[in-house]
């Protein structure tokens, strides 16, 4: 589904991504993990088609279609989401209507005709429910003062209203707590199907517990370092990223603050 | 994100949907300004003898006034004998009695612009005064109007047929001697609506009236007046859109309000006049004095005002609250784009005792333009227990606009409460980034991040007035995302 080739990209003249190479075929889930500014969102960023971000050299195909010659727009009509990692507040929009356009303008380029206004908030209060966020979300502005949890929950109900075939999950299990973990992983475990192909940016074994990849990867410098299966998050989480040859998160700090604003 | 200034400029470039021009005889005055001038507009207007005197007097008081240049705009100084003091539909008799005897081609206008009559007639109820340049060439819903003892007319026809009420109001809340502009309306004041609303009758339905500069080289200078007698209620609509013209065309209007004890006014405006193309060239300078006096007790009046044309507004809609208890509402919505110059905002002026005002101002900059909001709280020493809220926000779109706020608070009285917000922000990258990453195109994402920043005002209009709000800012901001 996913096609990753030697993919390079710079921002602002810096060289972040360094020759990514990645396959993910439908119905797999991958998890990808990594010290803090390695590229991991970066990485997210790129698929998804945001050019704070340039491309230098790479390709990038989804269902054997140039994903990079498209924009932004483009790419998610035809199946890219991204959860962010830190989800944006647009005061005044309500959620609802932010969603319902979302979905209108998804429905639109699959020639299916528009939801209104009615039909949408019945969708709306049930997929709701099913991230346990209360119906009164919906019509507050789009993550307008939402707590960190509550937008990660906000995140994956767009997903599951938008029924992505790319569902690229940045971080969306940092910042939850036990309760709220478990109904995210649910809702992203009921993401998984034989025709979508999940990429899920973690830094916690943790969540492996609930939703189990296929394949977990390593992302250090902008490379991936090492790839194997759900054990190789164990490993990692034993032994840390230094028996890689990584340097360890403590000496990323300084890149983590600045990421802040990603 | 480097695409999104990009974005913003194809939105910025899209064209003035109303840009056209109706072929009309015109019969128009040669340009220039004298007492003769205005001796023959007051001729061929059958005016009464006060009136011509009244005009007179301000002409000569404006002859001795200067044009103020306080305001935070740019523009060439305008040649007020360059101008023509009258333009009028060619008719075959003195006034179209009804829609058939008005000028087809005139009619059709209205067809492109929207504003279909003859739907309007059939319609939720909407009386229209259209003014077509200078005079009223149609007005509807007379009938249901005239039962509930409501005066709705050209003011010219007020002159003539309520002379008692003219006199008694008319340059009572703007006097000519306001400012430049206020006297050169009162000296050459071509048309515009006249609204008596009698004791303790409730307007059966919202008055409108839409303003369309046509002629070209002709300045336009409307004169509204609304008096509210005791505890009676009328909500007033005002839109206007212009033709594409490259000379700048002077719009020069002054509104009055008066409210009586217990009455309310509610008075909504949505201005769309030619902003100038995407180099400056031409645009509506729009030099307006808006003004209520609440001179009754409990009185109310409200203005909501959706700006989104004019190369240059200057504008400040503002509410004298002499009647205890009285309450001011400033509504607004001021956009502007390109090299539009907005200067606009309101005063409140508070005299009475338990006088309290509203002011919620949103003001969005797009391309290379400026955008003012100035206002002015004042609280006289009478204003025992007053009070005042403003919350004023500015919303930048791109890197090359301009946002500043002026708050003036002036305070005689100590009683007096003022609480005072103000926010700047700008639509962002990231917003615009999760939005496309949506699915949702950018042009429809600045639509409704812009319509989102303006909902509270908005929810001030009234319905139909509120669709062609969004409508509005949606075709102002097509290349212009909010
Ligand atoms: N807009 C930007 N301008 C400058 N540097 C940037 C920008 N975005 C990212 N970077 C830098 O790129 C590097 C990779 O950042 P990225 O956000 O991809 O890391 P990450 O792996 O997601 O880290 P984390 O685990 O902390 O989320 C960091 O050094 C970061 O500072
Ligand atoms: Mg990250």
């Amino acid at each position: 589904m996913l096609s990753i080739k030697n993919l390079h990209a710079s921002v602002e003249g810096k060289e972040i991504l360094k020759g990514i190479n990645l396959e993910i075929k439908a119905g797999e889930v991958h998890a990808i993990m990594g010290p803090n500014g390695s590229g991991k969102s970066t990485l997210s960023q790129v698929l998804a088609g945001n050019d704070a971000f340039e491309v230098t050299s790479g390709d990038v195909t989804l269902n054997g279609e140039n994903l990079l010659a498209k924009v932004t727009e483009e790419r998610a009509r035809e199946g890219v989401f991204l959860a962010f990692q830190y989800p944006v507040e647009i005061p005044g929009v309500s959620n609802l209507q932010f969603m319902r356009t979302a979905v209108n303008a998804m429905r639109h380029h699959k020639g299916e005709p528009e939801m209104n206004a009615a039909e949408f908030m019945k969708l709306a209060r049930e997929v709701s429910k099913q991230v346990d966020l209360d119906p009164a979300f919906l019509k507050r502005g789009v993550n307008e003062g939402f707590s960190g949890g509550e937008k990660k929950r906000n995140e994956i109900m767009q997903a599951l209203l938008l029924q992505p075939k790319l569902a690229i999950l940045d971080e969306t299990d940092s910042g939850l707590d036990i309760d709220a973990l478990k109904v995210v992983s649910d809702g992203v475990n009921a993401l998984r199907a034989e025709d979508r192909a999940i990429l899920m940016v973690t830094h916690y074994q943790r969540l492996l517990d609930y939703i189990v990849p296929d394949y977990v990867h390593v992302l250090a410098d902008g490379k991936i370092v090492k790839s194997g299966g759900r054990e190789l998050a164990l490993e990692l989480e034993e032994r840390g990223y230094g028996w890689l040859g990584i340097k360890d998160e403590a000496t990323a700090d300084s890149s983590a603050l600045s990421n802040s604003a990603n | 994100m480097a695409t999104t200034d990009q974005e913003v400029n194809e939105l910025i470039k899209r064209e003035y949907e109303h840009g056209f021009v109706t072929e009309i005889e015109v019969d128009t005055f040669e340009p220039g300004l004298n007492e003769d001038v205005i001796a023959r507009l007051s001729a061929i207007k059958k005016e009464p003898e006060f009136m011509l005197e009244w005009r007179l007097k301000a002409y000569r008081r404006w002859l001795e006034m200067q044009e103020p240049d306080w305001a935070h705009l740019g523009y060439e100084k305008i040649d007020y004998d360059s101008i023509s003091y009258y333009s009028a539909p060619k008719r075959k008799e003195d006034m179209p009695q009804s829609l058939d005897d008005v000028d087809p081609e005139l009619l059709r206008t209205y067809e492109k612009l929207g504003i279909p009559l003859h739907e309007r007639e059939k319609l939720a109820g909407v009386a229209v005064d259209a003014v077509f340049d200078s005079v009223s060439v149609a007005t509807t819903f007379k009938e249901p109007l005239a039962k509930a003892g409501v005066i709705f007319c050209s003011i010219s026809e007020a002159v003539r047929d309520y002379p008692e009420l003219v006199q008694k109001y008319l340059g009572s809340v703007v006097p000519h001697t306001d400012n430049f502009f206020a006297g050169l309306n009162a000296a050459v004041f071509s048309d515009g609506t006249f609204v008596y609303v009698p004791k303790g009758v409730r307007c059966p339905m919202e008055l409108s009236t839409y303003f369309r500069i046509n002629a070209a080289n002709t300045g336009q200078f409307e004169r509204t007046l609304i008096i509210a007698d005791e505890g009676s209620y009328v909500s007033y609509l005002e839109g206007c859109t212009a033709p594409m013209r490259d000379e700048n065309q002077l719009h020069a209007a002054v509104v009055e309000l008066v409210a009586l004890d217990d009455a309310q006014i509610k008075y909504s405006t949505v201005q769309n006049w030619y902003p100038g193309d995407e180099n400056g060239k031409g645009g509506i300078f729009n030099f307006v004095t808006k003004r209520a006096a609440c001179i009754g007790k409990n009185s109310k009046v409200s203005w909501t005002q959706v700006e989104t044309g004019s190369a240059i507004t200057w504008k400040y809609p503002s509410c004298i609250l002499r009647g205890e208890n009285s309450v001011g509402e400033f509504y607004s919505v001021a956009l502007t784009h390109n090299y539009q110059q907005a200067d606009t905002g309101t005063k409140m002026i508070h005299l009475g005792k338990n006088t309290s005002s509203t002011i919620i101002s949103k003001g969005i900059s797009a391309g290379k333009s400026s955008n003012v909001y100035r206002g002015l709280v004042k609280f006289g020493p009478r204003a025992e227990g007053a009070r005042n809220f403003t919350q004023c926000d500015s919303l930048l779109i791109g890197d090359r606009c301009g946002a500043h706020t002026f708050p003036y608070i002036e305070s005689l009285n100590k009683s007096a409460i003022v609480e005072h917000e103000a926010t700047t922000s700008k639509v962002s990258d990231e917003q615009m980034f999760l939005c496309r990453q949506r699915g949702i195109n950018p042009e429809q994402a600045v639509s409704m991040i812009v319509n989102g920043f303006c909902k509270e005002v908005f929810k001030e209009l009234p319905m139909e007035f509120a669709v062609e709000a969004g409508k509005l800012l949606e075709v102002s901001l097509e290349g212009s995302v909010g």
